[in-house]
């Protein structure tokens, strides 16, 4: 079963060259079919594998099947190699699966639109790249899956691209991914160039035996792939592409912004762990990047007005959790995190997009409100994502998940009580802006009316994702609760275990975490439902309103880097208007002229001039040779 | 014996008399006249620098001149014909028309 690995990513990418190339001669039926069935194969392939993984995983933990030699030359020989691993497994798992029930969706919500084709190959091309970037065996391939993936998301950001704003986003997202990719393919040469391979696995040993704990050019090399990691992940300093993809459609927003390529990141640093561990600062900084990151945009998450900039406010925030597990080396329950968040956002995403849709294209949650009654469904599903995100107890995935990287923010040696103390205040923000959005979007009175009821599929996607929402969290409970670890004995092959706190300690933080979650429910219950005069009064203040208007624009960032880098460049661009080096060649160009104008006068047609030149000419010659 | 430098003197005097012709005549003809001044200063030098080594190459080298001479006069005449027939004038101003 383990030969049929090249078909999981070949079947997106065959659908896309086909859509690519006779799309706009299929109809919407055979786009659909072609878009959505690839992906569903390669889902359900990758539940074969699963199971012959889980059932009689191979001897070594990883399977590897090597398709073709890419290049050769010299050292550097990267095949075509997949390499099957628990963690890339989970990574396939989550990339077809949920990727196939956002594809179905997606044949509902964009049925309308002329470009169906088109939408289905990007879509297409980016589950391709993104599965070739976690089925990568070595970086060189992870690299190409890497770009793959952002040149689709820049594809699809800017698929309607007829609003300049929507090409403007598109063009942001890639550029500023594009700083971070930049500082990756630096740490790639560096890492080839020191130790002469890119192929993942030998070159973790390889640095593991080469670079001693804290060696320079494992801090560099860990630095730069942290860059790389910063970019695609949207985190500080590079989080401001993030809000402002969300012009994408929906089912993008959900694919690419929430559940898989934002994830990348996380994916990279866990697949590079050893070389992480090498570098004991570069952690730190992981951990610090993700504390800043989740606390930043949780307070940014709390403010907006926009269903969707909510959402991805909160995706910034979670994989900032997801970097502080990282950091503090609970490899596991980042990748923990990473699942449930997968399936509890592209829910809460897929959710919003059926309320966007029932209400003619409206995004701002205050134009919303009462939904509750007219669109049941949507509103049982996004308040399971909501539930999860916010982390209600016991029952939800995200509960599990985030309590696990609390715990290992307190206990792990590079963790602490400040890093804890960070994720805990999140899990109140996160709590507080989930249950606003469904008090706000779902309760209350009606405003606007609803004049179209989701289908079939995009129901559907819902409700599987609303159940994962909840189960996928049953699969690892902490000690005091349950002690259930298939998830870290699954992932055990892969990645180092963590190490969990006593019991006594364990059942305290998590005792603090519930009342944290349940404060921040308790804050949006009586802020956004019960009294929401209260809210306006507190807005009105002038420094609440400088502190909202902060907020809102995601802690101005966008302003400092446009004052910082956009405007210097055009300074330079106006006083450069005339191009400088440009001169140059103009001072020439005159030059030539002046000589031309000179000579020009000679050629007077005068027969005797001419002659008197060529006898001028020969004396000054004769005297040269006779007296030089 | 006439001395050699009597020679080549008269061979400059004459060059720089046939070049003078050529630069100051507006009049092709003159113009073509002088030139044969000037061709024929040249032989004469080359007359004189043969007698004065006892060498028959000067007079040669003359005998290439005197058919050089011939091509340019029968080149030259037919110019001159043209020119005249172009420009109703014998005037070598009138032909610059073609001015840089």
């Amino acid at each position: 079963m383990f030969e049929l690995l090249w078909t999981i990513p070949a079947l997106p990418l065959t659908s896309f060259v086909v859509l690519a190339c006779f799309g706009s001669r299929l109809s919407k039926a055979a786009s659909a079919l072609l878009g959505v069935g690839s992906v569903g194969i390669s889902a359900a392939v990758t539940l074969l594998i699963g199971f012959e993984f889980l059932g009689a995983p191979p001897a070594s933990g990883a399977y590897s099947q090597t398709l073709w030699n890419w290049i050769a030359v010299g050292n550097l020989q990267p095949a075509v190699t997949l390499y099957l691993d628990a963690l890339s497994l989970l990574m396939t798992f989550v990339i077809t699966f949920v990727g196939f029930l956002i594809h179905l969706y997606a044949s509902e919500y964009m049925a309308g639109d002329a470009d169906f084709a088109r939408f289905f190959a990007s879509m297409n091309l980016f589950v391709a790249s993104m599965l070739m970037l976690v089925l990568a065996d070595n970086l060189l391939l992870l690299y190409l899956g890497w770009e793959g993936v952002g040149l689709c998301s820049y594809l699809l950001i800017g698929f309607w691209y007829t609003d300049p704003a929507n090409a403007r986003a598109a063009v942001k997202a890639f550029l500023v991914t594009r700083i971070g990719d930049t500082a990756m393919a630096i740490g790639l040469f560096l890492l080839f160039a020191k130790l002469g391979t890119l192929q993942i696995q030998p070159l973790m040993a390889e640095a593991a035996s080469q670079w001693p704990e804290g060696s320079g050019w494992a801090i560099a090399a860990a630095a730069l792939l942290l860059g790389g990691a910063v970019g695609k992940s949207a985190q500080l300093p590079l989080q401001t592409w993030l809000p402002d993809a969300m012009a994408g459609p929906t089912p993008v927003s959900a694919l690419i912004h929430a559940a898989t390529m934002v994830t990348a990141g996380v994916y990279l640093i866990a697949r590079t762990h050893v070389l992480f561990g090498l570098a004991p600062q570069v952690e730190v900084a992981v951990a610090a990047i993700g504390a800043l990151t989740l606390l930043l945009a949780g307070l940014s998450a709390l403010v907006q007005s926009d269903i969707k900039r909510v959402l991805a406010y909160s995706t910034i925030s979670q994989i900032g959790y997801m970097f502080l597990a990282l950091g503090v080396g609970a490899w596991q329950a980042a990748m923990f995190h990473f699942m449930t968040h997968a399936f509890f956002k592209a829910l809460l995403f897929l959710a919003a997009g059926a309320v966007i849709v029932s209400l003619h294209h409206e995004q701002n949650i205050f134009k919303m409100g009462g939904l509750r009654k007219l669109l049941p469904v949507t509103f049982w599903t996004f308040l399971i994502g909501a539930a999860s995100l916010a982390g209600i107890p016991f029952i939800t995935a995200g509960f599990y998940s985030k309590d696990w990287i609390l715990a290992q923010a307190w206990t792990s040696h590079t963790g602490g009580p400040w890093f804890w103390f960070a994720g805990l205040f999140g899990a109140f923000l996160t709590a507080a802006y989930s249950f606003r959005l469904i008090f706000i979007v779902f309760f209350g009175e009606a405003k606007t009316h609803v004049h179209h009821h989701p289908g079939r599929r995009m129901t559907w996607p819902l409700v599987v994702l609303a159940a994962l929402a909840i189960v996928s969290g049953f699969v690892e409970m902490p000690e005091t609760l349950g002690h259930v670890a298939a998830f870290s004995h699954f992932l055990g092959s892969a990645l180092p275990p963590s190490h969990h706190p006593e019991a006594g300690v364990e059942a305290m933080l998590i005792g603090i975490a519930i009342a944290a979650a349940l404060l921040g429910l308790a804050v949006a219950y009586f802020l956004y439902l019960r009294n929401p005069e209260k809210v306006d009064a507190i807005s009105k203040a002038p420094l609440a309103a400088s502190v909202h208007r902060l907020w809102l624009s995601g802690w101005g960032f966008d302003r400092l880097y446009h004052m910082m880098f956009v405007a210097p460049v055009l300074w330079v661009a106006e006083i450069n208007k005339n191009d400088i080096i440009d001169q140059i060649y103009r001072f020439t160009a005159w030059l030539h002229r002046l000589v031309h104008q000179f000579l020009r006068t000679t050629q007077s047609g005068q027969l005797r001039w001419y002659a008197a030149g060529i006898g001028v000419g020969t004396v000054i010659v004769a005297g040269v040779v006779i007296f030089g | 014996m006439i001395p050699t430098e009597h020679g080549l003197m008269l061979a400059a005097v004459l060059f720089v008399i046939g070049l003078a012709g050529v630069i100051v005549r507006r009049n092709l003809l003159f113009v073509l006249m002088s030139i044969e001044i000037m061709l024929n200063a040249a032989g004469l030098a080359f007359i004189v620098a043969g007698a004065r080594w006892a060498q028959p190459d000067g007079q040669v080298m003359f005998l290439f001149i005197l058919v050089t001479a011939a091509a340019e006069v029968a080149v030259g005449l037919a110019l001159l014909l043209l020119l005249h027939r172009r420009f109703k004038t014998l005037d070598t101003a009138a032909a610059s028309t073609m001015r840089g």
